[in-house]
């Protein structure tokens, strides 16, 4: 047990209205009703039983909580509704109210990981105190004062390495491409990219003068730059932004050098843009564009339009709404699972990934893929498409390092597009649940491959939970720049370096892992993929089955090496005898 | 064989269901039985066994530029397509196939030419394998309120119901003849599953006719006897699993519902199961779904909600639901009816005793179940699986739906089920392909004229010897043992790839965790075993132990492996099915396993005939 959440209350004194409640009857899913004492310190809501028998109290980080409904009754008994969305109850919650004789209130906290919860307070004020705490300390968006930086668990000390990876180590492993590739520190101060790392791999023959230039020509300065090498055939993929070619066609000589430097000596390379051409088109409206065909002769263009930002939020949305739709008509869930578009967005993904896999893999032709910011679904494909091509990131800690790599360093800005979940309120600004929607298709990859990836649902799970709100500082901030702004990497603790200690790797590996070196290619048909129920349907008696067919798969697996472990030591012995 | 025009063509090519890959070439044979088609374009040899029963469907399409196109759909939702080089060969194909899958007399199926090389009392003891009369005795019957009746020994009370019924001790002779007279088809309301626990019991019959305005004292009498024999409950159900507007249309035909105002102590409830026309179109719809080329996922769903097929489904499940509710919650007794009482009745009924009871979560009790409810209660297998040529409207996949209710109950019970999809997956397979004669006839009298059990073998033996591969590895009946309550919101409906996408070997997830499970449970096991021989031999290397026992043990060594602590729980499973086995003539299961397995090689090599394919 942390001992920060106690500690820290007072530096957010002025947040905190009313710090402690008696009474509160506090309701969630797969536990009874409970009566207790509510403390809302900083960070967190802490629920301890009033009986004391559970020793462990229930500890919500207020971070978690996207959205607040509250309901008050008074004396004469007519409750007032204050919930922006009515009551919509995602789980068989009953509401009753608490005491008749008294004023009291119910607060239900929708949180971000899709968990409903319900709180009983004995006392208008102090419910509506209560209710304002949580909002005023929901809403505080300075990463410094996150928990992560308060956050001091055992076994973890601040001075151990931050991170799994580093460009540096990441190049050094990829001996093979040091004649063609080098590592450049152009951005050492991140002032020609603010979202890439300081250090990244370009080709040979690019010098940093000419990195400067295209790094002008490519929108927020994301020039291309390397994230896969194809040991089988020395192919790469590379990423970036959009050019910023705009409506006079703009031209940027040292980008098609660059360019051309990726594909010396092969006759091709792909361009995979993750925008419609219409869309590409209307892009240089404002300013970008797209690499035509004239001034990158070698280089050919395929398009394939994913969905980002707002529309990717409201897919959510909805999806998550139908999943809580609990009227019995297969006709209505059909279609809200049709107009939520989420598998849509899956299928597309994957589509995306497995096309960028076969160039590179059957093709044998290097690959740039990039839309319009290259922070997102450029992302999402260049990483999903790894997963399909490389075993090495298929392991547990293949697969941290890929997203730490693709994801943290690469500058997807998670402050921004995590900010909010599935049941805010609040007016939508830069959410879009990209990282979402890779562990969605990363789990689809895996229901296709159960025995090819080292890692279980329970680690996409887990970390579907930690990229909203978390103890450590991974997924804090926007880019690398701003990590090293706050000193992120100095004063939080990192959740990959958690997940690989043995004590939480038992967790989280796929005990019927067996590695293969071929390629796993996804089927994209509709039939083939399916509603991910481990995460949108969490909280409900589907997930405990599930649960308990993981634990049973992990015990027959322990119980059958056991067996043959057993029996090998036994002819051991025999012999030493 | 007459109606092979072209026992072989050459030059075929087999396309792929939905990707434009590159066809395999190969030869397509016609055999009495089978269609095979051998691929010669690869290295190692493939082939596609097609019985030619299973087939559902043959169409020529419009010759393309490779050749004459043959598209065959089977029942079991194989579909191939083939490019024939010349017209006149694909004529011949199509016209053969058209014969040769569409018998005339049921004495033309695959089940009366099919021989394991079993002898007739291998044959004969194959067909005691599985006795309903049997679950009966496990339910705790006959008792102090049921009662076994002969009165349907010559089917002169109802000529589509068994010889042998339960009806309440309370119904005398006259009762039960009244209310046969009454009921249509002469489907009286008898019983099907009995829940010891509560004294409830599931009773099903056909509609009453009750037009507007009749009535039946002994039909009255019967429920009310049905009520009498439950002593823990003042009132009991009666489930009309139609939509209430065909029940009513039924009125004016003379037919209809039970008038609550005349049944003293009942419950009337409709549920709302469409009929087979309905389900049969769905299904129609569905397939048409899993047809389309690479769909966008919004035309799929839409699609897939446009057929009704999942909304269907969980109607029977919510149905079933209902059933076991009442039984298990508020221990009522629960009579059911649609129309004839052989559709909608027995899906529902089944999946209530399912729910209810553990034993059909087992690979026999599942045999049990479908032997007791569908086959003896008079199901119509032979016209609603189309098994021989006649009225297609007849044909509806009542049965499949019921697989695939199991199979969604299974998705949500992981560990609820001693047996897997690919058990579901088989017997579906053996209903259509008539390999074995269980699943040709419409009832149990017309199964006696034509003699099946003399003429034909039994799957259930045949099932059963191949167990270990429809093994649920993360079966635990201990956590089994409790009434089932399936959640059932539409989420928890999902399309069944297994079954309709089957062949399609693409759709399905590349690597098997079911497989993989199997697999080292028997490394296991195997480990077990050796590991107990060497003890063994150890033992007898220190002198304690006399010589001959080592090979005592190894040739008793399938009997242990069913004794390791994982297989603990099904043994005792088996000890309650050997009890009442016991009961069957001079059958000992042990004895028929050892038959069984002498002759397994041919048994297999027949079944690989049926279903190798690797395409």
């Amino acid at each position: 047990m942390p001992e920060s959440p106690y500690t820290d209350a007072m530096e957010f004194s002025e947040h905190i209205k009313t710090g402690n409640v008696e009474d509160v009857v506090l309701r969630r899913p797969f536990h009874q009703p409970t009566k207790g004492t509510l403390c809302v310190t900083g960070h967190h809501l802490i629920f301890s039983d009033r009986d004391g028998h559970n020793s462990q109290p229930f500890l919500l980080l207020i971070r978690n909580i996207d959205a607040i409904d509250k309901s008050v009754e008074n004396l004469l008994g007519y409750s007032k509704l204050f919930s922006s969305t009515g009551p919509s109850q995602r789980f068989d919650i009953s509401v009753t109210p608490c005491v008749p004789s008294a004023s009291s209130g119910t607060i239900t906290l929708k949180c971000k990981d899709l968990c409903v919860l319900q709180l009983d307070i004995p006392g208008m004020e102090e419910c509506l105190n209560i209710a304002s705490s949580i909002e005023s300390l929901s809403s505080l968006e300075t990463a410094s004062e996150m928990y992560p930086f308060f956050h001091r668990p055992a076994g973890l000390v601040l001075q151990d390495k931050w991170g799994l990876s580093s460009t540096e180590q990441d190049y050094a492993g990829m001996k093979e491409l040091h004649d063609r590739w080098r590592l450049s520190y152009v951005n050492r101060d991140f002032s020609v990219c603010p979202s890439y790392p300081p250090a990244v791999i370009v080709p040979h023959s690019i010098d940093d003068e000419t990195l400067l230039k295209v790094a002008k020509f490519r929108q927020g300065g994301r020039f291309p730059v390397l994230c896969y090498h194809h040991e089988k055939n020395g192919m790469v993929i590379m990423r970036s932004s959009q050019p910023l070619t705009g409506t006079n066609k703009k031209r940027c000589k040292e980008d098609e050098l660059l360019l051309q430097a990726v594909i010396d000596g092969s006759d091709l390379g792909y361009i995979i843009d993750t925008r419609s051409p219409q869309q590409a088109q209307q892009a240089r409206m404002t300013g970008g564009g797209f690499e035509s065909k004239s001034n990158y002769s070698g280089w050919k263009r395929l398009n394939r339009q994913l969905e980002r930002g707002k529309v990717l939020q409201e897919s959510l949305i909805k999806l998550v709404e139908a999943c809580g739709d609990s009227s019995h008509n297969v006709d209505r869930w059909l279609s809200k699972l049709e107009n939520s578009k989420w598998l849509s967005h899956v299928q597309a993904a994957l589509a995306a990934a497995g096309l960028l896999a076969e160039c590179v893999e059957r093709d044998g032709h290097s690959v740039l893929i990039h839309g319009t910011e290259g922070t997102d679904t450029t992302l999402l494909v260049s990483s999903l498409a790894q997963l399909i091509l490389d075993p090495g990131s298929r392991t547990l800690a293949g697969f941290l390092s890929l997203l730490e790599r693709e994801w943290v360093q690469a500058g997807h800005p998670f402050q921004q597009r995590c900010a909010h979940s599935a049941y805010s309120h609040t007016r939508l600004r830069h959410e879009a649940p990209v990282f979402v929607l890779l562990l969605d298709c990363v789990w689809q990859l895996g229901r296709q491959f159960p025995l090819a990836m080292g890692f279980s649902e329970p680690l996409l799970l887990r970390l579907a939970k930690e990229v909203y709100a978390s103890d450590y500082g991974t997924f804090l901030c926007n880019s690398d720049q701003e990590r090293c702004a706050t000193g992120l990497k100095e004063r939080t603790h990192c959740l990959f370096q958690s997940l690989l200690r043995p004590s939480e790797r038992d967790l989280y590996s796929n005990p019927l892992f067996e590695p293969t070196e071929l390629a796993i290619w996804p089927c994209v048909q509709p039939q083939s993929l399916q509603l991910w129920k481990g995460l949108f349907l969490r909280w409900t008696d589907d997930a405990l089955h599930l649960k308990e067919a993981q634990e049973a798969i992990q015990n027959l697996v322990v119980e059958c090496r056991r067996t043959l472990y057993d029996y090998i030591e036994n002819i051991e012995d025999r012999e030493l005898k | 064989m007459e109606h092979i025009l072209t026992p072989k063509v050459e030059e075929v090519k087999l396309l792929d269901r939905y990707t434009a890959k590159k066809p395999a070439i190969g030869t397509l044979y016609l055999t009495a039985t089978h269609l095979i088609f051998v691929e010669t374009s690869c290295k190692t040899r493939k082939e596609t066994w097609i019985l030619h029963h299973l087939i559902a469907a043959v169409e020529r399409l419009p010759l393309t530029a490779n050749g004459y196109p043959l598209f065959i759909s089977c029942k079991n939702f194989q579909v191939v397509h083939f490019i024939i080089p010349s017209e006149s060969y694909c004529q011949n194909v199509y016209h053969s196939l058209l014969r040769l899958s569409q018998p005339e007399k049921v004495e033309e199926l695959y089940a009366f030419l099919y021989n394991p090389n079993q002898d007739e009392d291998e044959r004969r003891n194959g067909w005691c394998f599985i006795d309903s009369a049997m679950d009966f005795k496990r339910l705790g019957l006959p008792n102090e309120f049921w009662e076994l009746t002969d009165l349907n020994k010559n089917y002169e009370l109802c000529s589509t119901y068994p010889s042998e019924l339960f009806v309440p001790k309370t119904a005398i002779k006259n009762t039960v003849f009244g209310s046969a007279k009454f009921r249509s088809r002469g489907r009286i309301p008898t019983l099907s599953y009995y829940h010891k626990e509560s004294n409830g019991a599931i009773c099903r019959c056909s509609q009453p006719l009750s037009g507007l305005t009749s009535r039946c004292d002994e039909d009255e009498e019967m429920l009310q006897a049905i009520s009498r024999a439950n002593p823990n409950s003042t009132f009991m159900y009666v489930v009309d699993t139609r939509p209430k507007l065909n029940a009513m249309a039924n009125r004016a035909a003379g037919k209809g519902y039970e008038n609550e105002d005349n049944y003293s102590n009942i419950r009337f409830q409709f549920v709302g199961i469409e009929n087979i026309h309905v389900m049969r179109n769905s299904l129609q719809k569905l397939l048409e779904v899993c047809a389309m080329k690479s769909p966008a996922m919004s035309d799929y769903l839409t699609g897939l909600e446009g057929s009704g097929w999942l909304r269907h489904i969980k109607a029977v499940m919510d149905a079933g639901v209902f059933l076991a509710k009442a039984v298990a919650d508020e221990k009522a007794s629960v009579l059911v009816h649609c129309s004839d009482g052989w559709d909608r009745t027995a899906q529902v009924c089944s999946l209530a005793s399912i729910l209810l009871d553990h034993f059909y979560r087992t690979i026999k009790g599942l045999m049990v179940l479908i032997e007791k409810e569908w086959i003896s209660m008079g199901h119509k297998f032979t016209q609603r699986c189309g098994h021989v040529d006649g009225d297609s409207k007849e044909v509806s996949p009542v049965f499949t739906q019921f697989l695939e209710c199991v199979w969604n109950l299974m998705e949500q019970y992981p560990c609820g089920f001693e047996y897997n999809e690919k058990y579901l997956l088989e017997i579906h397979n053996h209903v259509y392909s008539c390999q074995f004669g269980n699943f040709i006839g419409n009832c149990q009298r017309e199964r006696e004229e034509i003699r099946l059990k003399e003429k034909t073998f039994s799957v259930w033996p045949f099932l059963w010897e191949n167990r270990q591969q429809y093994r649920n590895p993360l079966y635990k009946c201990s956590l089994g043992r409790e009434v089932l309550r399936p959640s059932t919101l539409p989420l928890n409906f999902k399309f069944w790839c297994g079954m309709y996408n089957n062949f399609d070997k693409g759709m399905q997830p590349k690597q098997s965790i079911l497989d993989r499970l199997l697999t080292i449970t028997q490394k296991r096991d195997e480990g077990e075993k050796k590991m107990t021989d060497l003890q063994r031999k150890l033992a007898v290397m220190d002198g304690v132990l006399a010589d001959q026992c080592s090979n005592k043990q190894t040739f008793m060594s399938p009997v242990l492996v069913e004794n390791t602590p994982e297989n603990a729980q099904i043994k005792e499973e088996d000890d309650i099915q050997l009890a009442s086995d016991a009961g069957c003539e001079k059958v000992r299961p042990t004895a028929m396993e050892d038959k069984i397995t002498a002759t397994k090689d041919t048994v297999v090599a027949m079944e690989t005939t049926d279903t190798k394919e690797d395409f």
